[in-house]
């Protein structure tokens, strides 16, 4: 039975975009070639870190919701691990409420991009600052994910 | 002297209760606001339940129920190994 995964890796800032696709390709190929099939992926780019890892700043993020066997996991943490590009990775199982959660925020982000695609950067942002009010608490995880 | 003495003690009385009662009813935010998934890749969200070292807060001081108390520090937990929240700082907010 298929499982809904949900991993996040940080590559190296040192990639070059090519690579860095190349790296996405070859985990993405890995999931399809186990039987497991691909939800949605997001490239969150360039992010400064927290605290540094391995003397490194920054990272590429990249996120991958998937189905796969459970005992897929395990193959594709083995291959992180050995993979030098991959400074730092996570790869979550998803409840019912976990994927009720991302399938809300596939359809936020894909309305946000449809949005940004038409108008400038400036119009987006306003619209953002005049949601926020109406919307308290209960928008609170979704709001910002919609960023 | 003595009706002094019980006058004064009357007022200390009746001035403690009404700090007391003033106090607000906390509550729990995702009860209250129906959320069902405490989300990790959120860092600001997250931020709310820190301190300024970045500990987690007690849920006497949030109000947090003991259901999303948990699910917000495995949240938190989370976040912090992606180096989206740092395990320890000064001065997070």
């Amino acid at each position: 039975m298929l499982k809904q995964y949900e991993t996040v890796f940080i590559a190296t800032p040192v990639l070059s975009e090519e690579q860095m696709k190349e790296a996405v390709a070859k985990y993405t190929d890995l999931i399809k070639s186990n039987g497991g099939e691909i939800v949605n992926e997001e490239n969150w780019g360039l992010r400064q870190l927290a605290y540094p890892i391995q003397y490194k700043t920054s990272g590429f993020y990249y996120l991958i919701q998937f189905k796969a066997e459970p005992s897929f996991v395990d193959v594709l943490e083995t291959q992180y691990h050995r993979d030098e590009r991959i400074i730092r990775f996570l790869t979550v199982s998803l409840d019912k409420y976990g994927v009720e959660y991302a399938e809300k925020r596939r359809a936020g982000r894909a309305a946000k991009k449809e949005a940004a695609a038409a108008p400038a950067e400036a119009p987006a942002q306003e619209v953002k600052s005049e949601v926020e009010p109406e919307a308290p608490a209960a928008e609170a995880p979704e709001a910002p994910a919609a960023e | 002297m003595a009706q002094n003495n019980t006058d004064q003690n009357r007022q200390i009385r009746y001035l403690n209760p009404p700090t007391v009662e003033v106090r607000k009813k906390k509550y729990c935010r995702f009860k209250k606001a129906g959320i069902k998934y405490v989300d990790y890749k959120d860092p600001e969200f997250l931020k709310k339940f820190l301190n300024e070292q970045g500990k987690i807060l007690p849920r006497r001081i949030t109000g947090t129920s003991l259901k999303f108390q948990r699910k917000v520090s495995t949240a938190i937990k989370r976040a912090r190994t992606l180096a989206l929240l740092p395990y320890v700082t000064d001065l997070l907010k």
